[in-house]
């Protein structure tokens, strides 16, 4: 299986030619087939959200359950692993519609925008400071206790 | 002829959901060439002059987010699928997720406590109201699960999305210097709090960066929107700011 990244966009569109190339023209239904997969589990999650009333939305259960049937298959498709490259690469576009959604908010973040941007700068350096420091300082306290246990 | 002709063209391309479509991928795509052209520089990731190109052109030509929308939920619509797709950036770390599940299950669960608990906080202290305190409350999780969530608990699902999309540019922006700062070098731990912070902005951000850290980044974003979901309604409820 090609090793697909997406450092940069020319490379992902030079590594997608090449697989594309190395492939006959079924392979060359990759993109689909993997996109269909996503969507059938995505179907599934949204079904199994609303029918047990969990409060984790479809996405997230979808993926909870492609990620439970890889770990039962043992191995990932060429096909998936495609379209999951796509997707991941240019994940930043598909939040562009939402981030438009601002300018029917003007109204509201004029006039609160000093707790606003207050909270989302402080708790946001706070956030991702404390969830490093921690991850460290648990990583240090299991490799102790791996440690110890030798 | 010709003026009344360009008229009628842009009457019918400004409800047609085309032309929405296109400038969402056209400002994107000129985004992305900027960033590529500076260097990869953090304070002009993508979604943020995407983002402004196209409120500058919806406002110029007097154009509303609605009609906007109407063309733009078809790449909106993506976010699910994505979401899904992150199982298997996740399903390729597994021998490294196996040797770190109990640090990751601890921040995960510190990291989306503290998230939930300082924004509103923060907010209550400097004088918002209680709508956009509650719609801050998600800003750490994956826009579609956090406009759920932020519905479930009795925010403004519309703002929440704006909120997280600024907390996502903010991650992705201070991220790379904070871990600098902090000293820290292992790409699983800077992935986990970018993932866990900046959920997919972040996370995008962390592809760039490695590929191990937009793994764990993805890890981070697909628990932490799983364990927000399950958690905050609940802790809201404990402190009382929702019934």
């Amino acid at each position: 299986m090609s090793h697909v990244s997406c450092k940069s966009g020319r490379l992902f569109i030079h590594n997608s030619l090449q697989l594309i190339n190395k492939t006959n023209d079924i392979d060359n239904m990759n993109f689909i087939n993997g996109l269909t997969i996503l969507l059938i589990y995505q179907l599934i999650g949204e079904i199994l959200s609303q029918y047990t009333g969990l409060p984790v939305p479809g996405p997230v259960v979808g993926m909870v359950l492609l990620f439970l049937t890889l770990l039962l298959h043992g191995s990932l498709t060429e096909s998936m692993e495609h379209s999951s490259v796509a997707f991941l690469c240019h994940l930043s576009l598909l939040f562009v519609p939402a981030g438009v959604g601002i300018m029917i908010h003007f109204q509201r973040i004029a006039n609160e925008w000093m707790p606003i941007t207050i909270a989302l700068i402080l708790s946001t350096l706070i956030t991702m400071t404390l969830s490093a420091l921690i991850m460290t300082g648990m990583n240090r306290l299991v490799a102790k206790r791996v440690n110890n246990n030798d | 002829m010709t003026s009344p002709n360009l008229a009628t063209i842009w009457v019918y391309l400004s409800t047609s959901p085309l032309l929405g479509l296109t400038i969402t991928l056209l400002a994107y795509s000129l985004a992305y060439r900027l960033y590529r052209y500076a260097n990869s520089h953090p304070l002009l990731n993508p979604v943020v002059t995407a983002v402004a190109m196209i409120i500058v052109f919806l406002l110029l030509t007097n154009t509303s987010y609605k009609a906007y929308f109407a063309g733009a939920q078809f790449v909106h619509f993506l976010l699910g699928p994505a979401t899904v797709a992150l199982a298997i950036p996740l399903y390729k770390q597994l021998p490294k997720l196996k040797a770190l599940w109990l640090p990751v299950c601890v921040t995960l669960l510190a990291g989306v406590t503290i998230g939930a608990l300082s924004s509103i906080s923060i907010a209550w202290f400097f004088g918002a109201s209680t709508e956009t305190q509650l719609s801050l409350a998600p800003k750490s999780v994956t826009a579609p699960v956090a406009m759920g969530i932020s519905e479930k608990i009795g925010g403004l699902p519309s703002l929440t999305a704006v909120l997280v999309v600024l907390t996502g540019i903010l991650g992705a922006v201070i991220g790379a210097t904070l871990f600098n700062w902090l000293r820290i070098k292992e790409d699983s731990i800077k992935g986990i709090a970018m993932g866990l912070t900046a959920h997919g902005i972040g996370t995008a951000r962390a592809f760039q960066i490695s590929h191990e850290m937009g793994a764990f980044a993805g890890l981070a974003m697909a628990l932490s929107a799983f364990t927000t979901s399950v958690v905050l309604p609940w802790l809201l409820e404990l402190l009382g700011l929702i019934h």
